[in-house]
């Protein structure tokens, strides 16, 4: 199987910005690989470095060492995101333009002929049940609204591979189901989804292999299925163990 | 190109779904329609004082416009994290700075149509007369100068975090070139060393933004300049826009989105 997501010796280590406070290693020889068609689970608790390990192969953060890649190509070039859709954790869109006009403008930058890019947003505006709304602009939206075109623009290029950082926060059940539907429907597609929660109930229901990190390291990594079976025991509490959290003793 | 349109298409549709614009349009349509009626002293000169103001407000109204859609530009990308979604998609840096540049470049171009095209409203109507080829020579090099100017901010708004101390930085730096572009030489002159070196340097460094302004021109009726040196003026202040996008791109290119 070919890499989609390949990661090796990643280091990154944020420079101090101020007197007497110190560099802060947010990565450190991190190893990692996506194969494709797989759904993959990228856990650990808040700080951990996973925003860091996504930002880095999004080309926001710069790494101090290693070396990360997209389809065999090296993070730092665009053109290794021409065949990726990032849905951030929270809704970052611009609010005074429709949905349907984001959705266009983003078709423009993958340079999706016109005819094509159309269909393509009629086709996701559905999906994601925001016709009644397509004229609005996105600042009329409500919270789930929002969440759901961001949805829409992850998928407007017909994405190979989907990084997804916190798809279900902020959702209502209705909204993870469907959120969870779109991952079995890209994943039956062959597509890869590579995704950070803290909704370890979300995890264990979509994800084929997961990877635990913890103070910039992966502590875990493996199949699903193994893991809970290595383990005896379910991801959460997995989950607690890697990091070592010790509940408290009660009297 | 087509993403560097696309951004620039978006910074346009900011401008006219917000405010700022019509607000001061309105003003000077407000304060120059209002001299227009006055007729003091029943001086025939008034039609020269009422060009002078209706010009004025425009240089003004243009700088406004300019500096603070362009000031805006990366700061609120990086404050409301639009910048994300964004980058995440295959564009470069440098497509994100250019389509920016050209975005409040063409929004500043539709509002110095609107603004000289209500300058020749009022200039016909009181003035009986319309010199339509020395208001596109003054309208097209003001144009020129907002591009050095939009440029220079947007270079400001990747250097300083707050879009308002940018935009202070960047009116009292451009009011300074205007002001005093053409004196430095000669203070320079009067300077001892090392501060006359340093003026000296300053001067043949800084763009002289003040070779853009033809009121005087317009306001008297003196003729138009030499297309020649028009489009010299227009290589100049390409030069310098080019410089101060270069630089933005430089100071943005490895910085960190986190």
């Amino acid at each position: 199987m070919s890499s989609i997501v390949e990661i090796k010796g990643l280091r990154v280590v944020f420079r101090s910005r101020g007197i007497g406070e110190h560099a802060k290693v947010a990565i450190d020889g991190l190893n990692l690989s996506v194969q494709k068609g797989e759904v993959f689970g990228f856990l650990g608790p808040n700080g951990a470095g996973k925003t860091t390990t996504m930002n880095v192969l999004l080309g926001f953060v710069n790494a101090s060492g290693g070396s990360a890649s997209l389809f065999g190509v090296d993070v730092r070039e665009p053109i290794a995101r021409q065949r990726i859709g990032y849905l951030p954790e929270l809704t970052y869109y611009y609010k005074f333009l429709t949905v349907e006009e984001l959705l266009r403008f983003y078709a423009r930058i993958f340079g999706i002929p016109r005819r094509e890019a159309d269909k393509r947003i009629d086709d996701l505006i559905k999906l994601v049940e925001l016709e009644p709304a397509r004229k609005r602009a996105i600042k009329h939206y409500s919270k789930g609204m929002q969440q759901r075109v961001g949805l829409a623009q992850a998928l407007i290029n017909n994405p190979d591979l989907l990084i997804l950082d916190e798809p279900t926060s902020g959702l209502d059940p209705l909204g993870r189901m469907k959120v969870r539907d779109i991952i079995h429907r890209l994943k039956n597609e062959g597509r890869t989804v590579f995704f950070s929660s803290h909704e370890l109930g979300e995890v264990e229901m979509v994800c084929d292999r997961v990877a635990i990190l913890h103070e910039g390291k992966v502590r875990v990594e493996g199949r699903l299925a193994d893991l809970l079976q290595k383990y005896h025991a379910n991801l959460e509490q997995i989950f607690l163990q890697i990091i070592g959290y010790q509940p408290p003793i009660r009297p | 190109m087509t993403a560097i349109f696309a951004i620039a298409g978006v910074v346009i549709k900011e401008l006219y779904r917000r405010k700022d614009f019509y607000v001061l349009f309105i003003l000077t349509v407000l304060v120059t329609g209002v001299m227009a009626l006055a007729n003091f002293f029943d001086d025939d000169k008034m039609v020269g004082y009422l060009k002078e103001i209706c010009l004025l407000l425009i240089w003004i109204s243009a700088l406004a416009i300019a500096v603070a859609t362009a000031a805006r530009q990366i700061p609120a990308e990086r404050e409301n994290r639009t910048i994300f979604p964004l980058l995440a998609k295959p564009v470069t840096r440098g497509r994100v700075i250019t389509g920016k540049f050209l975005g409040c470049w063409l929004a500043s171009g539709l509002s110095l149509i609107m603004f000289y095209g209500f300058l020749g409203v009022v200039s016909a109507s009181r003035d009986h007369h319309f010199p339509a080829v020395n208001y596109f020579q003054a309208m097209w090099l003001q144009w020129v100068f907002l591009a050095v100017v939009i440029a220079m901010v947007i270079l400001g708004s990747i250097v300083f975090a707050a879009p308002s101390s940018n935009a202070t930085i960047c009116v009292i730096a451009v009011a300074g070139m205007l002001f005093m572009g053409r004196y430095l030489k000669m203070i320079a002159l009067t300077q001892p060393e090392p501060v006359r070196s340093i003026l000296y340097t300053l001067y043949f460094v800084m763009p002289h933004l003040e070779w853009f302004d033809v009121r005087e021109l317009v306001i008297h009726g003196r003729g138009l300049v030499p297309w020649v040196d028009c489009g010299l003026a227009t290589l100049y202040g390409a030069a310098y826009t080019a410089v101060f996008l270069f630089a933005a791109w430089i100071c943005f290119r490895r910085k960190a989105l986190n």
